[in-house]
């Protein structure tokens, strides 16, 4: 369960890097660079939550015989 | 008790959530997304138990296996159209919301075909 819990806060923790990552390239001038960096972010919690989602179903099929 | 557990983790995710919604919306939706399958995951162990105690009931009585079965299937998928139902609806997407209800009633509605089945049959038998 801890395990858990711990991914929402790396998943916050990711948002607010590339947040402010984002903001100072954009200040730099590079906006590329800060679009680049937002959708690597989005990837990388995209990873982390997808196997939490597929953990949900696999529960769910198992839980409700749901084959 | 695990309610209050679950209360803090979900006001403190809420925060973050609504901390972050502000710059990246997309990782705010990752937030609300992955603390609701948190909060499933940590409960589910005792609706686990309940089920088990229904199938007992159900096998003392000798009902049919294959009505409780269903309404398992049932409640399962009416509880996953639900969860990506309300994730889309937060996201700002009811388009798709309310595609995910369509496609869960229709199959909700293919499960019950069944069951409504054997009931016309007890009814005609009943009927002289």
């Amino acid at each position: 369960m801890l395990m858990n819990v711990d991914l929402i806060f790396k998943i916050a923790a990711i948002g607010i890097i590339v947040a402010v990552l984002n903001q100072v390239l954009i200040r730099a001038g590079r906006e590329e660079q800060a679009m680049m960096t937002t959708l690597v972010g989005i990837v990388v919690v995209l990873m982390m939550v997808i196997n939490l989602v597929s953990n949900l179903f696999d529960t769910v099929k198992t839980m409700f015989r749901l084959y | 008790m695990e309610i209050f557990q679950i209360v803090a983790i979900a006001i403190v995710a809420t925060v973050l959530s609504v901390l972050i919604k502000h710059q990246k919306p997309e990782i705010g939706i990752y937030i609300s997304l992955v603390t609701g399958i948190v909060v499933f995951i940590f409960v589910v162990a005792k609706l686990q138990s309940v089920i088990e105690i229904l199938n007992q009931l159900a096998n003392k009585i000798n009902i049919d296996d294959i009505y409780l079965s269903t309404i398992l299937k049932i409640v399962g998928i009416a509880y996953i159209a639900e969860f990506g139902a309300q994730v889309c609806k937060d996201a700002g997407e009811g388009v798709i919301a309310s595609k995910i209800e369509f496609a869960g009633k229709v199959l909700i509605m293919v499960m019950a075909v069944p069951i409504l089945v054997s009931l016309m049959d007890l009814i005609i038998n009943m009927v002289p």
